[in-house]
C-alpha cells in the first residue's frame, strides 16, 4: 500500500504541471487576442504568385 | 474627381447603367458609373482603385481573396501634408514604443480593421515596404505592431501608406500624453487559476474521508491526505482570496461594511478552525469547502469584470483633438505639439480638422461645424475677426486662425473642470450597490445570534461556545449573496451586450434598473445621419431628371450622391460640359442646356428660403428647384417614445434651435420637458436641478456636447451607430441599430435585483437546511461536500435561467447577432 504515496505525489506533480502550463499561456498574452490567432492559422504565409 | 482633362470636359460612358448597382471590388459600396474599371474589376471612386493597384504591384491581391470587398471606402480623399507633423522628432518620439535609433517598434489603433482581410494585409505590411520589419496585428484591440528601421523608412512614410491602403490610424493627443498599458488585470486570473488547481486536489484527496465515514481509513493514509490538503488549501487561502481580503481591508478603513467582511471572516474561521482539527487530529476540517467557495466566487468576479477591451469608456476632449498642429511662423509653416500650442499663435486648418483652442479667424471662409460642442447640426459662417470655439471643426476650404487662449482654458476644455468630472462614479455605485446594503444587516444579524449562542452556552455549558459559535459561522457565509450577485450581473452584462447595449461595468446595470427620469438629446440621439429631400419650386421633366441624375452621379460629394439615391437610376447622357466648383456646385451642358447644381449663389438663387432650412438648387436654364434637406427621426422614436413614457419622465435637450418643436411635441407628449438651444453646461445643470429633486437620471446623447449631462447622469448612455467609432465618456453604449429595444434593455436591467433577490432566498432556505442538520450533528463531511457544490451550482442555474427567461418574455435575443 506504500505505492499510495507515489502515486499521490506523482499525480499532484502532474497536476502542477498543468497550472505550471496554464499561468504560462496567460502570461505569455495568449488570450489577449482571441480573435486574431484564429483568423491567422488559416491564412497562408506565403503567395504563389510572387513575381 | 475626374482626373484628366478629357474626362472632366466630357462625360462618355459606354456601358448603360444596370438597374442593379454594380459594387465596388475593393469596398463594396455601390457604384455610381461603371467608368472607374481595371479590366473586369469596377471601382466606386479613384481612390478604391489606387488602393488595388497598390496591392496588385506588390502582390497582395490575395485580400480580396479572403473576404469579397474587404476594403473600406476611399471616397474621402486624404490631404497629402495631414501627416507632416510626424517629421517633427519630438512629435514621432511620443508614439515610439521603443527605439535605438535605427530599428524602431509603434503601435497604432487603426478603427478600420473588421474581417480577415485586414489582419493579412496589415500583417503583410512588410511586403509593401522594406524599411517594415514586422507587423503584427492584435485583432481584438484592433491595434498594430509595426517594426521598421528608421534609415530605411520615417514614420510619417508608413502612416501615409498605411492610408493609403486603406487603414488610416487614429493619432490623437491621447496617444503621446499617456503610456499606460491597457492590459486587464492578470492577477485574477492566476488567482483563479491556483484555486481551481487546489480546489480539484483537495476534493481528490478528501474522497477517501467521505467515503469511509463508518469504517474509518487506515490511521497513516488519513493523516497523509489531510497534510496534503492543509498544504493545497495554503495558496488558495493566502493567495487566492487575497483578493477579498484587500476589498474588505479597503471597505473597514472608509467605515463600510462591504460585503466582502463576513466573507473574510467565515474564511478565516473556517481555515483556523480547519488547522486546529487538523493538528489534533480531530477531524479533517472543511478546507474543501473553503477553497471551493473561494473558487466559485473568483468565478463569479471573473464573469462580472468581463469588459469590452475595444470599446473605451472613458474618453475625454483629448481623445479629440489632434496630436499636433500647423502653426504659422516667420520661417515658415511648423507642426508644433498642441501642448506647446500659445496665445498668437497663428495656425492654419485644413477641411475636417478640429479647432485646438479658441481663436480668432485671420483668412478664409469660416464655416464652422460645432455639432460636437453645442449640437446644432448645420455648420455656421463666421467672418474674419470674429471668434471661434475649440471643438468645432472646419468644413470647406482652408482657414487660418489666431489663437486667443491656450487648449486647456478653452470653452469645451474647461467643462472638464466641472466638479461633476472630479467624481468617481464607480466607487459611488458600489457604495451603494444592494449587496453591500443588504450584506451590512446580514453582518448585523449574525453578530447578534453568534453573540446571542455564546451567551446561552456560557450559561449552559462553556465548552461548546468556541465549536457552536465557529460552526455557525462557518455556515452563515454570505458567498451565497456574493455569488448571486456577481453571476446575476455577468449574465445580464451578456445578454444586454447581446441586444446592442455594452455596459462600463457591472455596478451599471442596478443604476440602469433604478431610473426613473430619461433625458434625450436631440441631434444625432434622435435624428438619423441620413438626409431626406423635399422638392419646390420649378417641377422637373423625366428627361431633365435623367440630366441632373447623370450630372449628379459624377460627385463625390455627400448631396450629390443623396440627390442621386433620391432620383432613382436614369439611363446614360452625355453631357458636352462638366466641371466641379469644390464648396460650390457642379455646372455642366447637356444638349445647348446649362444646368447648375449647388449653393444658392452658385445658382444664382437670391432669396433665401423659408425656416432657413439648408438646401439645394437645381438651376435648370434658370428655372429653380430646391431641394430641402431635412434630418429624419429614427425610425423606433414614435413607437418607443410612448412605451417610456408609461413608465419614466421624459426630457429633451438640444442643442439645435426650435424649427421641430412642434414635431416633437407630438412624439413626447405634453408632460415632457422640450428644451432648445442648449449648451453643454445648460445640459449638465438641468441634470442636476432633476437629481436634486430626488429623480434619478438616465442621460442619451451622442457627442462631445452631452459629455458634462453623460457625466453628471446616475446613467450616461451613448448612442453610436458605429459602437468603435469615438463616444465620449459614458457608462454605456448603445447600438443606434438596436434603439428600438431600449425599453425592453431597461426593463430587463431592473429585474436584475430581483433575481438577486430571488436566488438570495434560495440560498438561505439552503443554509436553514444547512443549519438545522449540523444542529442535530448529522452533518457529516459527505453531506457537506455534496451541499456546497449543489447549493452554488444551482445559484448558477437560478440566475442565469431566470435572467435568460426574462429576456425572453421581453423579445430579446439570446445570442450575439
Amino acid at each position: 500500500m506504500s505505492a499510495l504515496y507515489l502515486l499521490v505525489l506523482a499525480s499532484i506533480v502532474v497536476a502542477g504541471f498543468f497550472l505550471m502550463a496554464f499561468i504560462w499561456s496567460v502570461r505569455s498574452n495568449q488570450y489577449e487576442d482571441k480573435e486574431g490567432a484564429a483568423i491567422r492559422m488559416l491564412q497562408d504565409d506565403e503567395i504563389k504568385s510572387i513575381n | 474627381m475626374p482626373t484628366t482633362e478629357q474626362e472632366r470636359s466630357t462625360i462618355i460612358i459606354s456601358k448603360p447603367v444596370k438597374k442593379e448597382a454594380t459594387k465596388c471590388y475593393h469596398c463594396g459600396t455601390d457604384c455610381i458609373t461603371n467608368t472607374i474599371a481595371i479590366e473586369d474589376k469596377v471601382f466606386c471612386c479613384e481612390g478604391c482603385k489606387l488602393v488595388y493597384e497598390i496591392l496588385n504591384e506588390n502582390g497582395l491581391c490575395d485580400y480580396y481573396k479572403l473576404q469579397s470587398h474587404p476594403g473600406l471606402s476611399q471616397i474621402k480623399a486624404t490631404r497629402s501634408d495631414k501627416f507632416a507633423y510626424l517629421d517633427n522628432e519630438d512629435i514621432a518620439s511620443k508614439l515610439y514604443k521603443f527605439t535605438d535609433g535605427n530599428n524602431t517598434m509603434v503601435t497604432f489603433y487603426i478603427p478600420g480593421v473588421h474581417c480577415a482581410s485586414c489582419m493579412w494585409l496589415l500583417e503583410h505590411m512588410n511586403k509593401l515596404d522594406a524599411g517594415i520589419t514586422e507587423s503584427r496585428l492584435n485583432f481584438t484591440n484592433k491595434e498594430v505592431t509595426i517594426r521598421f528601421q528608421q534609415q530605411k523608412i520615417s514614420i510619417r512614410k508608413i502612416v501615409e501608406l498605411l492610408t493609403t491602403i486603406g487603414y488610416e490610424p487614429y493619432i490623437s493627443l491621447d496617444d503621446a500624453e499617456q503610456k499606460k498599458s491597457k492590459n486587464y488585470d492578470k492577477k485574477l486570473i492566476y488567482k483563479l487559476g491556483v484555486a481551481g488547481f487546489c480546489f480539484g486536489n483537495i476534493m481528490l484527496m478528501s474522497f477517501p474521508e467521505y467515503l469511509s465515514m463508518d469504517k474509518g481509513i487506515e490511521n497513516q493514509y488519513a493523516f497523509l491526505f489531510r497534510i496534503l490538503n492543509l498544504v493545497l488549501s495554503l495558496p488558495v487561502f493566502f493567495y487566492s482570496a487575497s483578493e477579498f481580503f484587500s476589498s474588505a481591508w479597503a471597505g473597514l478603513k472608509q467605515k463600510i461594511l462591504n460585503i466582502d467582511a463576513p466573507i473574510v471572516l467565515a474564511l478565516i474561521i473556517t481555515f483556523s478552525r480547519s488547522v486546529y482539527e487538523i493538528a489534533t487530529n480531530t477531524g479533517s476540517g472543511y478546507l474543501d469547502s473553503m477553497s471551493g467557495i473561494v473558487f466559485f466566487m473568483l468565478v463569479g468576479r471573473v464573469v462580472q469584470e468581463r469588459t469590452y477591451r475595444s470599446i473605451s469608456f472613458h474618453r475625454d476632449y483629448k481623445s479629440y483633438f489632434p496630436i499636433a498642429v500647423n502653426v504659422i511662423t516667420k520661417d515658415g509653416i511648423v507642426s508644433k505639439n498642441l501642448q506647446d500650442l500659445k496665445e498668437k499663435d497663428i495656425v492654419e486648418l485644413h477641411n475636417d480638422e478640429i479647432i485646438p483652442a479658441d481663436a480668432i479667424v485671420v483668412k478664409g471662409n469660416a464655416r464652422i461645424d460645432y455639432s460636437f460642442v453645442t449640437g446644432e447640426s448645420e455648420p455656421v459662417m463666421i467672418e474674419t475677426g470674429k471668434q471661434v470655439y475649440a471643438g468645432g471643426k472646419q468644413t470647406g476650404e482652408k482657414i487660418t486662425i489666431q489663437i486667443v487662449k491656450p487648449v486647456a482654458g478653452s470653452y469645451l476644455t474647461s467643462l472638464w473642470n466641472h466638479h461633476s468630472f472630479t467624481k468617481n462614479k464607480i466607487e459611488k455605485n458600489n457604495r451603494d450597490s444592494i449587496i453591500h446594503v443588504m450584506s451590512k444587516y446580514f453582518t448585523i444579524v449574525l453578530f447578534t445570534l453568534a453573540a446571542a449562542t455564546a451567551i446561552y452556552w456560557w450559561m449552559h455549558d462553556p465548552s461548546k461556545i468556541l465549536p457552536s459559535v465557529s460552526a455557525m459561522l462557518i455556515v452563515a457565509c454570505p458567498c451565497a449573496l456574493l455569488l448571486a450577485a456577481t453571476y446575476t450581473n455577468g449574465n445580464l452584462l451578456r445578454l444586454l451586450s447581446n441586444n446592442g447595449l455594452y455596459l462600463r461595468d457591472a455596478t451599471v446595470i442596478e443604476q440602469l434598473g433604478d431610473v426613473s427620469h430619461v433625458v434625450f438629446d436631440k441631434t444625432g440621439t434622435l435624428t438619423q445621419g441620413s438626409k431626406q429631400f423635399h422638392t419646390t419650386g420649378h417641377q422637373m421633366t423625366e428627361t431633365e431628371k435623367s440630366w441632373v441624375y447623370n450630372i449628379a452621379s459624377h460627385s463625390k460629394h455627400p448631396y450629390s450622391k443623396a440627390l442621386v439615391k433620391f432620383l432613382g437610376a436614369y439611363p446614360i447622357v452625355t453631357a458636352e460640359k462638366w466641371e466641379e466648383h469644390t464648396g460650390k456646385g457642379l455646372y455642366a451642358e447637356v444638349a445647348g442646356n446649362i444646368i447648375k447644381i449647388g449653393s444658392a449663389s452658385f445658382t444664382g438663387v437670391t432669396h433665401e428660403n423659408e425656416n432657413n432650412k439648408p438646401a439645394l438648387y437645381i438651376s435648370i436654364n434658370d428655372k429653380v428647384t430646391a431641394f430641402y434637406i431635412t434630418t429624419e427621426f429614427r425610425d423606433d422614436i414614435p413607437q418607443m417614445i410612448p412605451v417610456l413614457h408609461n413608465r419614466y419622465g421624459l426630457s429633451l435637450l438640444s442643442g439645435d434651435n426650435d424649427r421641430q418643436r412642434e414635431r416633437l411635441e407630438g412624439i413626447f407628449g405634453k408632460s415632457s420637458e422640450l428644451l432648445f438651444e442648449q449648451k453643454p453646461i445648460d445640459k449638465l445643470q438641468y441634470i442636476e436641478m432633476l437629481q436634486k429633486k430626488g429623480q434619478k437620471v438616465l442621460m442619451m446623447g451622442d457627442g462631445l456636447n452631452d459629455a458634462g449631462a453623460l457625466q453628471q447622469s446616475n446613467v450616461g448612455i451613448t448612442l453610436a451607430d458605429d459602437i468603435n467609432n469615438f463616444t465620449p465618456s459614458c457608462d454605456a453604449i448603445l447600438d443606434a441599430r438596436k434603439f428600438g429595444k431600449f425599453p425592453a434593455l431597461l426593463r430587463l436591467a431592473h429585474s436584475g435585483k430581483y433575481i438577486i433577490y430571488f436566488s438570495f432566498f434560495i440560498s438561505i432556505l439552503y443554509n436553514i437546511v444547512g443549519l438545522s442538520i449540523s444542529m442535530q450533528g448529522k452533518m457529516s463531511p459527505m453531506i457537506a461536500a455534496i451541499l456546497m457544490p449543489v447549493s452554488t451550482l444551482s445559484i448558477v442555474l437560478i440566475t442565469t435561467g431566470l435572467g435568460s427567461v426574462i429576456a425572453k418574455r421581453l423579445h430579446l435575443s439570446l445570442k450575439a447577432s
